[in-house]
């Protein structure tokens, strides 16, 4: 290929020529490389956030299926799903012959992982941390499995650079503020997230702290317990067609709280608030901005 | 004998297209065609493109020797997916559909099911707790037994639960069918409440799990789980003739059955004894599969009346054929992903069953 190059033209644009041959001759050899070990081209992915990795790789052509958890990029939804994670079916996967299932931890049920492992397809399990350092490992693995270790590089260092950022106080800010996060409002009915889940660590990158970290997960609480927490600011999960903030504010006695009188009542989506992969950074920023926004 | 007894209110006496002694010389062979037909169809069916054609000529490479390339995969699916899947259901239902009638003759009650005697709820509790607390003992269970938790507990709750009301409603060695009602009814509640707390306590991951598990799958068929429910239903099968002559006895009530040899508190054991192990192994390997247990005696019953001697062994294989069909469409309606069994279940028995309701109240009026 490289002998079809005109040498002589090459001359007499050196510069531009010479960058375009480097290229070239790198995108060969990465190609070689790869080639040695015949990168997977037929990738399952279970966990929204594993799927939303491959596609900021830039190498969603080589997924054949995703899960039901995959919801973003609006794209995934149009690839075969091959269910719920913790609920899948050995040949539903092995139907769509593939040659790698990465799946995010938790994934199950433990048979049908163990009938997948063996029927010889490759499986990688990626370990799920709420932090910059997991979710950058996160994206390293993914990149390995990929063949882009270069883009994975990249990609997992400016994400946990921009985790660490959004985490920075910001000037003049003393006292963190306290932060509910409602995962739920129906019939006034409440689940709220205490320590050890997702949303608590997001709060805590975010800058808050969390309004109930006396309980372990999410559980039911009670309007009354909301209000006597006083939280700084209140956090609902967005929904498609659903917004929660108006049920919020029907809650008896919550216009007390500093959240409502400082208008901090917030309302994300779930998938980018919680799923802890490449778009974290964007959403613990808009997050601590929130959260810092009609400071007085 | 006992035809004319306990199916009359029931279900009265109809003048269908065939008679009932036509039907009843025919459901055996019937039913065991299709069996083999849903069975087959269980094999060469699912979610991948392995058909007919490939098992055959996998069946052909592995008779010659071991199959390699392509060939691996389609013996992954058939051999160590479909056959045991398929094996699993058959051995689900028919101890689902057997349990289900021996429980309706016992408490000689049409709505009666084997949730009856405490163990359905039994199991779901300890299931869920498996759940939810074994994260917390993690230390004290090794790894490589943590997947088999699920379902010895599920096992050993639903048989507790059931010893549990056995003793509550025996007294000087007499066991009230009443009281084991009524016990069931509030144990059965207990149960729910510390299941409740359990959901309580549950990450959203472990309430998901248990959501799942609620609605029944054949999708963690293995060898294991075959081998491990088979000595359950063989039991369960060694014991037909002598449970099927029973019941029919009981049907007349507990003293006449006393004056025609048998030992109705002997016999109520025995059921029992049956039913907890047949459900209990069934609930643990697949999971709640409701419905089996009431509609296939219920069909059977219509068709050839309610001689427990052929009712028995009939709800076997209607039942094991029923689930095997269930499965087929739980893992190809929505492919690559899987249905819940509990709801194709539902989905195809309650319309079946109402059908023939109606049908039989259009000429009866009942």
């Amino acid at each position: 290929m490289l002998a079809l190059i005109d040498h002589r033209s090459l001359a007499r644009r050196p510069s531009i020529a010479r960058f375009a041959i480097a290229l070239l001759a790198l995108s060969l050899h990465a190609t070689s490389l790869a080639a040695a070990d015949v990168p997977p081209s037929r990738i399952v992915s279970i966990g929204g956030s594993i799927t939303e990795i491959v596609y900021a790789l830039g190498q969603e052509k080589r997924l054949v299926a995703v899960d039901t958890t995959s919801t973003y990029p609006a794209e995934a939804a149009e690839l075969p799903n091959v269910g719920y994670m913790r609920a899948l079916s050995a040949e539903g996967v092995l139907s769509l012959k593939p040659d790698l299932v990465i799946a995010v931890e938790g994934a199950g049920p433990p048979q049908a992982i163990d009938v997948l492992k063996s029927s010889s397809i490759p499986f990688l399990e990626v370990p799920d941390q709420h932090s910059a350092a997991g979710v950058a490992a996160k994206i390293r693995i993914v990149g390995k499995a990929l063949g882009v270790e270069a883009r994975a590089e990249d990609l997992a260092a400016q994400v946990a650079l921009g985790i660490a950022q959004a985490s920075t106080p910001g000037a003049g800010q003393t006292d963190r503020p306290k932060v509910a996060f409602l995962l739920s409002v129906t019939d006034g009915r409440l689940l709220v997230s205490g320590a050890g889940t997702a949303a608590d660590s997001a709060i805590r990158l975010a800058g808050g702290k969390n309004a109930f970290p006396s309980f372990e997960n999410y559980k039911p609480v009670s309007g009354e317990a909301l209000v006597a927490a006083n939280p700084d600011a209140i956090v609902v999960m967005r929904r498609k067609e659903h917004d929660p903030t108006q049920a919020v504010r029907a809650i008896p006695g919550i216009h007390l709280t500093s959240a409502i009188r400082s208008d901090r009542l917030i309302a994300m989506d779930g998938l980018y608030l919680l799923g802890f992969g490449p778009r974290t950074p964007g959403a613990l920023r808009e997050l601590a901005e929130k959260l810092r926004a009609s400071d007085d | 004998m006992t035809e004319t007894v306990a199916g009359s209110e029931l279900y009265p006496p109809k003048r269908p297209l065939f008679g009932r002694a036509v039907l009843r010389r025919a459901a055996i062979p019937f039913l065991l065609t299709l069996l083999t037909l849903a069975i087959c169809a269980s094999v060469v069916i699912g979610p991948s493109d392995v058909t007919f054609p490939d098992v055959l000529a996998l069946l052909d490479a592995s008779l010659r020797g071991d199959p390699a390339g392509d060939g691996l995969r389609n013996a992954v699916i058939v051999y160590d997916i479909r056959l045991p899947r398929t094996l699993l259901g058959c051995l689900v239902g028919a101890g689902l559909a057997v349990s289900g009638a021996m429980m309706q003759g016992l408490f000689r009650n049409p709505l009666a099911d084997p949730g009856l005697i405490g163990v359905s709820s039994g199991a779901a509790l300890a299931a869920v707790a498996a759940i939810v607390l074994a994260g917390s003992f993690s230390l004290v269970i090794p790894s490589s037994l943590r997947p088999h938790l699920l379902p010895v507990a599920a096992f050993a709750g639903g048989l507790l639960t059931t010893i549990l009301l056995y003793a509550v409603a025996t007294r000087s060695a007499q066991t009230s069918i009443t009281a084991m009602l009524l016990a069931g009814i509030a144990l059965g509640a207990l149960s729910g409440a510390f299941t409740g707390f359990m959901i309580f306590r549950s990450t959203d991951d472990q309430l998901r799990d248990f959501t799942f598990w609620s609605m029944g799958s054949l999708g963690g068929a293995t060898w294991r789980e075959v081998i491990a429910i088979l000595p359950f239903i063989a039991l369960l099968f060694a014991a037909l003739p002598f449970v099927g002559n029973g019941l029919n006895a009981l049907l007349l009530g507990e003293t006449d059955a006393y004056h025609l040899g048998f030992d109705p508190q002997r016999l109520k054991r025995w059921i029992i004894v049956l039913t907890a192990a047949a459900t209990g192994s069934a609930v643990a390997a697949a999971g709640a599969i409701g419905f089996v247990g009431i509609v296939v005696p219920h069909m059977l019953r219509m068709a050839i009346g309610p001689d427990h001697r052929l009712l028995l062994p009939a709800c076997a294989l209607l039942g094991a054929a029923l689930l095997v069909g269930a499965d087929i469409l739980s893992r190809t309606i929505v492919a690559p992903a899987e249905l819940p069994i509990g709801i194709v279940t539902a989905i195809i028995g309650a319309p079946v069953f109402l059908s023939i309701l109606l049908r039989r109240r259009a000429v009866f009026d009942f």
